[in-house]
Parts: structure tokens; C-alpha cells; sequence
């Protein structure tokens, strides 16, 4: 098993105050933007983009948590299922412009289902996506509007992203088995 | 026809005869036992390592013919007697019709005759049809070649009715069985009443509903000193108060099924209708009660009170599934299981147990392997160890209680009149 | 730590499982009963899957409440209710069972007046059984669904005081209650007039008492039975104005208590014969919320069995 770092704990800083950029310059500001993070790691990349974004903008936008577990298109060939999480989006996502954030976009299914999941709240003006890592092998047509870092892969390794909330370190590597 | 039986481990406390030794049977009699027999013969089974002990004799079975030959017949019962390691058997009379008539007797006769493999002995019911009422005519049916009667299944409510039976059965010299239970305190109940009716949800059967039975039963027994036998014994109160008459010299014997000395009500906690008996499995310390009455003599002997009873009217709601369970091919080596193995009882207990006692309680000249009688023994493995399985049992039905558990001791031959008859 | 999987086809008791089973479907429920405020109250987890209501005893808020927690997680669901079903021509609960299997469905929940049914049905089968209550036995969700409301309001159960009053004897719900409490660590007293106390019930972990005032002394709940007086053994039971008298939940009982004691109700309500209207209704009362927690304990229930026998075979 071999295993290599991409990221480190600098480079994910400077990746997510670049994609708060991103956001703010693509949707013309702050106003009427949300974020969603898709659990579990792309709840706290969101709440850092949030973060960051007060930083630049000197405003507080809303950040939701999704659990897609529900929405997931392979329950039916999972045994036992997987810990269903709480949902939490308490703002009104009606009218505005969500980014949905998640660590690694990879066959797009997860994106997939969130998107369902988001629909069931109600009518968002846009929906973006934001990720740290883009590693290809997309199995449904869904594309990244901010990527942290694009990085090919094969489809036998696993990319992991460790963040100091959960994994108590904070790095991106790829695993070759 | 000659047969020797070579080397077995010979278990016949009558006689005492214990230890290796062979058997010559000729024309269906035991000609010889000596430590070794050369003689040309017909066939030579080879018991090394094995035991040698007389048959079983089971004063409690249900064979459920005439009437209800879906769940056994005559025919399958002894089969699975045979098995078992049992030659003789007193069959109840709760059939339908009921056992009740010379002229049910002699149906029933018969039927034996024609398909019976082993001895079948036959009981007849206490009172018309069960019914508690009105007394059968004891000297028709003794005649008819009853040997016992009993209302299995139910007590005789009436004190004086039983007491006029209990006369007349020592008059007429018939064993009188008695099924001890007062139904207006077992009621609709199921389970044995405690912490498992009550976690299970079910109605419990208080122990007072048998041993209050027991008590005024040996009252009335005491009162005009008239013998009885109380089957399925179950509960400690009980065998207190067996053990206080048989001391005061009153003239009672008792039995208890394998059930009773191997499982607890616990094992109900699953709703297995298999298990549903009637006395309920009772408590940790009735078994060790029972147990230790085994061993103390108390209790004189062990009856399976198979009680054979068809899939779908066992695999159902547990409120309506029958009671009972089928014993005749498991009771031996339950026995062996849980009374000689952990070193509570000995060989020689066992055939007293299962042999001995029997044939005194039923006065039948049996359960020995005396020169120049029938023989009539088994040869068993007493360390085969196997497991209970629906598949594997001849009686007609499969309800019972020991599915799945892993017993030791299994009979390899038995022997009935000289002939092998199982297996067959 | 190892994370907990749901390995069970069925759910037939509290008896049986473990402590971290209870939380499993505790912490499940709290994220499902978000699904209930939504605007779309549906989510598309269990699409494709069939449950069937089997229901042998007339419920209609059970088996209501376990329709609307299978339609929300997209199920199809068919309600049987035994007086319009071939029940009643003598088809057996395990015929029943297999027909309904060949019939390709996924879950049963089965509702039945006799103790031990769902065992009966969950061995036949392979299909998952869901005991929405059997006879005096088990009713594992109406408890868990009391559980989870007292989980909200109090954070915590262990070392909760829960007083249990009613008809014990007979409740299947006290049964579930008792099981599911006193594995999350819950003080758990019983009280009922003698007769309706099941024998040897403090073997279960719980304390029993006759009166109602030293059960209700120190509680911080009280879930009150409903008193079935449509039961055949009416000769035990006393009539409803003396059951009142004696164990009525009232105002004037509860103020002589030095603290407030939350009130639960599985329903329906008797008023006056178990309860007052003026604690049914008063602000201590949790007895709807109860309801709305019951279509999230559903869901989670429905959502963790419907894995399937096969899958479930698979898994050893």
C-alpha cells in the first residue's frame, strides 16, 4: 500500500480562500447565497468557505447540512443500510443560490442525490457545486463549478481527506492498494 | 433362530448381573449369559463398548388411534418406540372415541394385534368419555384386559367419584393413574405462572393447580388405602408431598417425563409451541427437585407422556397450539443426558428407573434379563452423541420439545421377543 | 468503538435487544423526524418497497401512523384488516404469512391479539416482521416512540423515575416500556390495583406498588395506561368511576406533588376513567407530541428492516 500526500494543511487553506473568491465573484457578492454541506466532511469545508467569505465580505451567509443517505440510488444493494444523519437545513433555500460543498466529487452520485435531496426543500435559484478535490471517473453527467484541486486518478485508489474536526489532521492523499 | 450378543457391557441390577459378558438368545429366549459364549449360532452382534440393558417400558404414551391417526398410529408409535429402545407401552385413552367400552377395547385390541411392533398395553378411561361423571364398568373392561385406567388429561373433579374409583381399581387390582391438575386454577392458562407468563404475555398455570391435586389425591389414597399413581409429576410441592406419603406408608408411586428433569420455562422465551406441555415447564428449582426425587427414589420412574400432535396445530398461535410433546425416541438419551452423565444417577438407577420400577408399578413380569425369559433388552452407545432433528424421527409427528439439542446415548439395536426389531 | 449495524430482519420486542439496538433507532428516528416538517414530507429511501399492514386487532392510529412513516420513505403500502380478508375464512397467520411473501412484498407489520404472533410469523417468513403489538406481549414501537419523547424533553433516560399506571397485567405497552427503559438505565415503577399486576413483575427490573400517590412521589413522568374495559375478565376489574377514584390521573393529585411530572398517554384517551381532561390537555401534557414522534420511530423502524432476508443471510 502506498500512500501520497497532494495536499497538505497550507495548500487546503489556500484552496478553500480561493473557491470563497470564486463564489463570491461568480454570484456578484454575498447576497442571497447559501451553503450546504454534504455530510460528513463537506459540512466543515463549508462552514470554513463561510468563514472565509465573512472574511472578505464582512457578511454571515446561512450554512445547511444535507445527509444524502436517503437519497442514495444504491440502498437497495446496501446491507444493513447506512446511519441515516440529521438533515438541517433551517433557512428558506427558496430563490436562492445554494453551493453544495463536498470533499471529493468522484462518479457524481452523491452530487446526484443531494440534488434530489435539495429539490424537496423547495425551488432554488441556482445550485453550484463546490469541492476540494476533482478526481474524475464521472458515471453521471455533473461537473464541479469550483474545484480545489483536479487531480487523476486511477479507478483501484482511494483519495482520502482528513480534516482536523473529524480526523484531528488535516491532509489530502492518495491511496494505491 | 440363535443369536449371540458379544461383549457388552451388561447393566441388569435384578439379576445382578453387572459388567462384560455374552448373551446367547434362542428362539426369542435368553438360554445364557456367561463371560464367553462359543457356539455356533445364526447371528453374532458384536456390543463392545456397548450397553447391554433390558427394554424400556413407558407407562404413559398417547398413540392417538383411533381417531386421530394423522398424528400417530399405533403402527408409527411403536416404530418410534422401537427406536427408542422401548418394548413396552401403556397407551392412554383420550382417543376418540375414548377408551371407555369393552367394546372399545376390543377395537382397539385388534388394531394392536394387527400392527403393533412392540407390547402395547391399554388404559381406559376413569369416567364415560372423560367426562368426570359417571365411572366406566371396571369389571367389563378388566375383563377386556385393561390393566390401568386414568382420565389423562384431566383430574376427576368429584371427590366421592374418585374415591368410588379409587375402590374399585383396588378391588379389581387396576392400576389407577391420575392426572393431577385442578383446572379451575390452571384455567386458560399456558406457561407456568412467574416472571416468564408475565414477560411472555401469556396466562400462567399456578404450581398450586398440580400440587393441591397431588395432596387430595394422596388424601383420598390415604382414606380407604387404596393405591395410586400420579404421572407427570412437575413441580418441587409436589414431590414434598409424595415424599411425606411414601414416608407415612401411604400407597402411592409416581412418574415424571424427561421435560421436567431437562428444561426450564426459560426455554419458552422464543413462543416455541414445541415446548407448550401441560403441567408447564417449571422453574430452575422444580428441576432440581425433580432431579434429586429421581435420584432419592421419590419419583419411581420415567414416563415420555408422548404427546404426538401435527404441524398445524403446533405451528400456531401459542394460545391455541396444542400441549404436549413426543418422547418415545428421545427419553433415553435425555435420561442419559441429564442424569447419568453429570453423575446423578448411575446405570443401574437408569434400568430401575426405566425398567425396574415400571414393571412393578404395571405388575407385568419384565425389565430383566433373567435366563429363560423373552429377551426383550437393547444395546446402546453410550457415548454416541447426536442431534435431535425433525427429519430423523419416526413417529408421524414432529413436535418436540428437544429439537436441535445435542444428546448422548443412542440404542443400536432392540430387541423384542428375541428379534431384532429395530432398525428395521 | 466499533459503529453498530442493524443486522435483525424483524423487530418482534424490546425484550431482545440490546441496549445499543435502542439507541440505534432512537438516533435514526431523531434524523427522520425532519422529514416530517419538510414542505415534501417524502424522501425516496424505501422506493420500490412494499409493506403490508396485517391487522388481526381494529387500530386505526397504529397502523395510520405506520402508513404515513411507510409512505414517507416512498413505500407502497396495502392495509389488511382481518375482517375483510380470507382471516376469516381460517386461513392460518402463517399461511397468511407465505401468501403474502409470494406476493413479493418486503415488510410486514403485523397486529395480532395473541402473545407470541409476530415470533410466529417472523420464523415463517422471510420477509421482515415489524410487531405493531401481540396480545398482552409486545408493542416495541408505541415504547419506543414514549422513549423517544422523553429523550427530547429530558436529554437523557438514564436515571429517569417513570411511573407506568393502568392495567399492567394486560398492557403489552408497559411490557415494551418496562424492557426499553430499564435498558437505557431508567427507574421504572408499575402501579395498578393488585389483580392487574402480573406476577413476579419486579423480576423485571421495576418496582410495583399498589398506590398511586407513593408511584407518583419523586416520578419525573407518568405514562398512563388506557384502561380497556371492553376485556372479557370484567369480575378483576373495578368499574371505571371507582378506577378513577383511586387511580384517575388528576389535577388535585399532581398538585400535591412538589415538582411538574411530564404526561404520556399512548392513546386513546378514556378521559375521566384514567385521566382528567384537565391533565390530558394541560401544559405538562406530551400526549400529541407522542403522536408525531411515532411516525419518526416508524420510519426508522421500517427503514432498518427493510434490508431484507436475503441480504441479511448474506451478511453471515
Amino acid at each position: 500500500m502506498k500512500k501520497i500526500k497532494i495536499l497538505d494543511r497550507e495548500a487546503i487553506r489556500r484552496a478553500l480562500i480561493r473557491i470563497a473568491h470564486e463564489i463570491l465573484e461568480r454570484n456578484r457578492g454575498a447576497q442571497d447565497l447559501c451553503l450546504i454541506g454534504i455530510r460528513t466532511r463537506g459540512v466543515y469545508l463549508a462552514q470554513r468557505l463561510c468563514e472565509q467569505i465573512k472574511n472578505i465580505e464582512d457578511r454571515s451567509v446561512p450554512v445547511g447540512i444535507l445527509d444524502i443517505t436517503l437519497y442514495r440510488d444504491d440502498l437497495t444493494l446496501i446491507a444493513p443500510h447506512p446511519v441515516v444523519h440529521k438533515t438541517e437545513i433551517d433557512f428558506d433555500i427558496n430563490d436562492k443560490n445554494i453551493i453544495l460543498v463536498d470533499d471529493v466529487l468522484y462518479t457524481g452520485r452523491t452530487i446526484r442525490a443531494a440534488l434530489d435531496a435539495l429539490i424537496d426543500f423547495g425551488r432554488p435559484k441556482t445550485i453550484q457545486v463546490a469541492v476540494l478535490i476533482d478526481r474524475g471517473h464521472r458515471e453521471l453527467p455533473i461537473r464541479a463549478d469550483y474545484v480545489g484541486k483536479n487531480i487523476p486518478t486511477a479507478k483501484d485508489e482511494f483519495v482520502e481527506v482528513y480534516l482536523e474536526e473529524v480526523d484531528g489532521k488535516e491532509e489530502v492523499v492518495i491511496i494505491e492498494l | 433362530m440363535r443369536l449371540i450378543i458379544k461383549e457388552g457391557y451388561i447393566v441388569d441390577p435384578v439379576n445382578n448381573l453387572i459388567g462384560e459378558a455374552d448373551i446367547l438368545i434362542e428362539e426369542g429366549i435368553i438360554k445364557k449369559i456367561n463371560k464367553k459364549i462359543e457356539e455356533n449360532v445364526d447371528n453374532i452382534i458384536s456390543a463392545k463398548d456397548r450397553i447391554v440393558m433390558p427394554a424400556l417400558i413407558d407407562l404413559h404414551v398417547h398413540l392417538r388411534e383411533p381417531g386421530r391417526e394423522d398424528k400417530e398410529t399405533i403402527l408409527t408409535g411403536t416404530e418410534a418406540a422401537s427406536k427408542g429402545g422401548i418394548t413396552t407401552i401403556l397407551v392412554m385413552p383420550n382417543t376418540d372415541p375414548a377408551i371407555d367400552s369393552p367394546e372399545a377395547v376390543r377395537l382397539l385390541k385388534e388394531r394392536i394385534k394387527r400392527t403393533a411392533r412392540i407390547d402395547v398395553l391399554i388404559a381406559s378411561t376413569i369416567t364415560l368419555r372423560r367426562e368426570g361423571k359417571v365411572l366406566v364398568d371396571f369389571e367389563a373392561l378388566k375383563k377386556e384386559g385393561v390393566v390401568a385406567i386414568t382420565d389423562d388429561g384431566s383430574s376427576v373433579d368429584d371427590e366421592n367419584l374418585l374415591l368410588k374409583a379409587m375402590q374399585e381399581a383396588k378391588e379389581k387390582d387396576l392400576l389407577l393413574l391420575l392426572h393431577c391438575e385442578d383446572k379451575s386454577l390452571s384455567s386458560k392458562g399456558m406457561v407456568n405462572l412467574g416472571v416468564i407468563s408475565t414477560r411472555l404475555g401469556l396466562r400462567g398455570i399456578p404450581k398450586e393447580a398440580e400440587y393441591r391435586r397431588v395432596e387430595r389425591d394422596i388424601k383420598l389414597s390415604k382414606k380407604i388405602n387404596a393405591p395410586i399413581h400420579i404421572t407427570h409429576v412437575s413441580c418441587k410441592e409436589s414431590v414434598d408431598l409424595i415424599a411425606k406419603a411414601k414416608k407415612e406408608g401411604i400407597r402411592v408411586t409416581c412418574d415424571t417425563a424427561p421435560h421436567y428433569f431437562s428444561l426450564t420455562e426459560e426455554e419458552l422465551l422464543n413462543f416455541d409451541t414445541n415446548k407448550k406441555v401441560n403441567p408447564p415447564l417449571r422453574k430452575k428449582e422444580d428441576l432440581l427437585a425433580i432431579k434429586e426425587a429421581l435420584k432419592e427414589g421419590i419419583i419411581d420412574c420415567i414416563a415420555s407422556d408422548h404427546a404426538p400432535h401435527t404441524e398445524h396445530e403446533k405451528e400456531v398461535e401459542f394460545e391455541n397450539a396444542e400441549f404436549g410433546t413426543i418422547g418415545l425416541e428421545t427419553e433415553l438419551a435425555v435420561a442419559i443426558t441429564y442424569l447419568v452423565e453429570p453423575g446423578l444417577i448411575d446405570w443401574c438407577k437408569l434400568v430401575e428407573l426405566f425398567c425396574i420400577n415400571p414393571s412393578k408399578i404395571l405388575k407385568i413380569d419384565k425389565g430383566t434379563l433373567a435366563i429363560g425369559k423373552p429377551a426383550e433388552l437393547i444395546i446402546l452407545d453410550p457415548s454416541k452423541e447426536w442431534v435431535v432433528k425433525k427429519d430423523d424421527f419416526l413417529s408421524l409427528s414432529k413436535n418436540s420439545a428437544f429439537l436441535g439439542m445435542r444428546l448422548k446415548g443412542k440404542v443400536e439395536y432392540t430387541i423384542y421377543k428375541g428379534k431384532i426389531i429395530y432398525p428395521f | 468503538m466499533k459503529k453498530l449495524v442493524w443486522e435483525r430482519k424483524d423487530l418482534l420486542g424490546l425484550a431482545d435487544l440490546s441496549k445499543e439496538e435502542v439507541e440505534l433507532i432512537l438516533e435514526t428516528a431523531e434524523s427522520f423526524k425532519e422529514v416530517s416538517s419538510r414542505q415534501i414530507k417524502k424522501v425516496p429511501a424505501l422506493r420500490g418497497k412494499t409493506v403490508v399492514n396485517l391487522f388481526y386487532e381494529p387500530s386505526t392510529r397504529t397502523r395510520v401512523s405506520f402508513e404515513i412513516a411507510a409512505k414517507r420513505l416512498s413505500c407502497d403500502v396495502i392495509n389488511i384488516i382481518a375482517d375483510t380478508s380470507s382471516v376469516r375464512k381460517g386461513e392460518s397467520l402463517v399461511d397468511t404469512g407465505k401468501n403474502l411473501e409470494a406476493l413479493k412484498i418486503d415488510i410486514i407489520v403485523l397486529r395480532h391479539n395473541s402473545s407470541g404472533a409476530a415470533h410466529l410469523l417472523a420464523r415463517n417468513v422471510g420477509v421482515s416482521v415489524i410487531n405493531a403489538g401481540d396480545g398482552w406481549h409486545e408493542h416495541p414501537t408505541q415504547a419506543l416512540l414514549d422513549i423517544f419523547t422523553l429523550k427530547e424533553k429530558f436529554g437523557k433516560i438514564a436515571g429517569l423515575n417513570v411511573t407506568i399506571v393502568g392495567d399492567i397485567a394486560h398492557s403489552r405497552v408497559a411490557r415494551s416500556n418496562i424492557w426499553g427503559l430499564t435498558k437505557l438505565g431508567a427507574n421504572v415503577c408499575v402501579c395498578a390495583p393488585a389483580s392487574l399486576l402480573p406476577a413476579e413483575i419486579e423480576k423485571l427490573g421495576v418496582r410495583a406498588v399498589t398506590d398511586l400517590d407513593e408511584a407518583l412521589k419523586g416520578a419525573d413522568c407518568v405514562n398512563v395506561l388506557r384502561m380497556q374495559l371492553e376485556r372479557d375478565e370484567r369480575s378483576i376489574f373495578p368499574s371505571s368511576l371507582d378506577y378513577f377514584k383511586e387511580y384517575g390521573i388528576t389535577a388535585e393529585r399532581l398538585k400535591k406533588l412538589k415538582k411538574n411530572i411530564l404526561i404520556m398517554h399512548p392513546g386513546p384517551l378514556n378521559r375521566g376513567v384514567e385521566i382528567s381532561s384537565e391533565v390530558a390537555d394541560g401544559k405538562d401534557s406530551v400526549i400529541l407530541e407522542q403522536v408525531t414522534n411515532g411516525i419518526a420511530v416508524r420510519m426508522a423502524v421500517l427503514y432498518l428492516v427493510s434490508q431484507g432476508k436475503e441480504k441479511y443471510a448474506f451478511n453471515y
